[in-house]
């Protein structure tokens, strides 16, 4: 039903919705979306000319500041980039080591997610039980690499840190546990109606839209697209461990958190079978100071999608040119469309549903139209 | 004590608002809200609205875009009211200090009351910055506006 008239609808930048701060203005015809006007760039910071000023090692650390959750994500793409300049061979133990690393921050990213979509779906006991599980996994990241946030594992050349056999053993015992958990929370996720009425056939995005608007990550899986940088384009050590592209046929809101959750088993499997195959021998190879001129381009599968890093060098010890292109970017034009349509009261599940991350996108991008 | 700072002591409702940070602080922030930290035992409550606030977290260097937004928050929150800058970013600028887009820390645009260091620090430290907060509300300190930018650091 039409009530012949639309009222603009203000949304953030500050919303307890978000985290971050982030505008949207829509615009609604009763209950219903009709247009979504995104205003990016509150979390505009020029990292991309901060680079330029720092060396390759300090930009390490900067590289990691782009977003807290996927922080390895980022300094693993880094890395990827900068040896592809120089080019530089990576010792296998500690290719298999950023890659443990990598499936335990998907875990941890994951779970954050599920929990907020619950949050937002008015169901907060499974909330708190994700985050006490999520608590845990940031106890062994932090063993590892002595952080809980910012790992710092990563370095030019291998890793900082080994991992060592009691670790390896309290991973592998952990694992067990936490993929029991999440069954037990899948179980209760696919019956729990409080949680289905709210996610399913909500933020509808069919699969021929997704390609189009260039979706990424979990929310393009889960309109149905094997699509995963992990599988298609293998870097680190996936080319070597069998493991499954997650994918759901929903594409809605439901079907991107059963997309989530499997995606967490399938990563508990791929750090059980990473820590039985650990090769042996050193974790680092110096790497040199200055790099010649040279382009290259790094792609990661971060929690939220794919990862782009692009470096340019020109024999300094300073990059000439860094850009980064983060997932939440992709996957922002697709959310736009799947509100439109969409009741008021559901804008907070479908805008969680790409799981967000405005610190990683927020970027210039200045395009020359008489080129 | 009068029993409008007793219910302040044992109440205070926070409202949490990034301006540019790397979600790193934000989610150890929610982190203390879970069951493992859990600090709704001190009575801490995180509010949607600033106008039910009293106590206003911010994460995050304040770039140039968000600080007309981060002053027009604080204005709406009633008196007396306080600020505590979570992170590196918040206290000082961090390592976006010289960035283009960015003011530096929190006090360069409103005062602060409480500095809690880290990169990001971990929620223990966020609820011992907020337990000092408390104490310091249980002391003298009047916060808002009118404390002519008193700021104790943990």
């Amino acid at each position: 039903m039409s009530y012949g008239s639309t009222i603009k609808v203000p949304f953030g930048p500050q919303h307890p919705a978000l985290k971050e701060p982030e505008y949207f203005l829509f615009e609604v015809d009763g209950d219903i979306v009709v247009k979504v006007t995104p205003r990016i760039g509150y979390v505009h910071r020029g990292v991309e000319k901060a680079f330029e000023q720092e060396t390759y090692l300090h930009n390490l650390y900067l590289a990691e500041r782009i977003c807290g959750i996927c922080s390895h994500a980022h300094t693993t793409c880094y890395t990827q980039t900068v040896e592809g300049l120089i080019p530089l061979e990576v010792p296998p133990r500690a290719v298999y080591i950023r890659l443990i690393m990598a499936e335990l921050e998907r875990l941890h990213s994951h779970s954050l997610w599920v929990g907020i979509a619950a949050h937002e779906a008015g169901f907060d006991t499974l909330f708190m039980y994700l985050w006490r599980d999520r608590e845990m996994i940031m106890d062994l990241m932090e063993e590892i690499s002595g952080n809980r946030v910012t790992h710092a594992i990563n370095t030019i050349g291998g890793v900082r840190r080994d991992i060592t056999s009691e670790q390896a053993n309290k991973i592998k015992k952990f694992m067990d546990k936490f993929e029991a958990n999440v069954k037990e929370y899948m179980k209760v996720l696919e019956t729990e109606q409080t949680f289905l009425k709210r996610t399913k056939g909500v933020g509808i995005l069919k699969p021929r839209d997704a390609i189009s608007l260039c979706a990424v990550g979990p929310t393009l899986r889960a309109s149905g697209i094997k699509s995963d940088v992990r599988a298609d384009d293998p870097y680190l050590a996936y080319g070597e461990i069998p493991f499954n592209v997650i994918t759901h046929d929903g594409c809605d809101v439901y079907a991107r958190t059963i997309v989530r959750c499997e995606e967490m088993i399938e990563s508990a499997n791929i750090i059980r079978y990473a820590l039985d195959h650990l090769p042996e021998g050193k974790i680092k190879v110096p790497p040199p100071r200055t790099i010649a001129p040279n382009e290259s381009v790094g792609r990661v599968e971060a929690p939220r999608g794919e990862l782009i890093h692009y470096a340019r060098s020109n024999g300094t010890a300073k990059p000439e040119r860094y850009k980064v292109r983060a997932p939440t970017l992709g996957n922002l034009a697709s959310v736009c469309q799947t509100l439109i349509g969409a009741h008021v009261a559901d804008i907070p599940m479908i805008l969680a549903g790409i799981d967000p991350c405005f610190s990683c996108m927020d970027r210039v991008v200045i395009i020359n139209k008489d080129a | 004590m009068s029993v409008r700072k007793w219910a302040r002591i044992r109440s205070p409702w926070l409202i949490h608002f990034n301006t540019g940070g790397c979600n790193g602080c934000d989610i150890e922030f929610v982190a203390a809200i879970t069951p493992r930290f859990d600090v709704e035992r001190f009575g801490i409550k995180l509010q949607g609205s600033p106008r039910h606030a009293d106590v206003l977290g911010v994460t995050g260097p304040i770039t140039m875009q968000i600080t007309k937004r981060l002053v027009r928050i604080y204005r709406q929150m009633p008196e007396p009211k306080f600020v505590v800058a979570i992170g590196t970013c918040a206290t000082s600028g961090g390592p976006f200090k010289d960035c283009y887009s960015v003011h530096g820390g929190v006090d360069t645009v409103i005062p602060v009351d409480v500095y809690i260091p880290g990169c990001p620090p971990k929620p223990e430290a966020i609820i011992y910055g907020i337990a000092k907060l408390l104490n310091k509300l249980s002391g003298s300190g009047s916060g808002g506006e009118d404390n002519g930018g008193h700021t104790q650091k943990t």
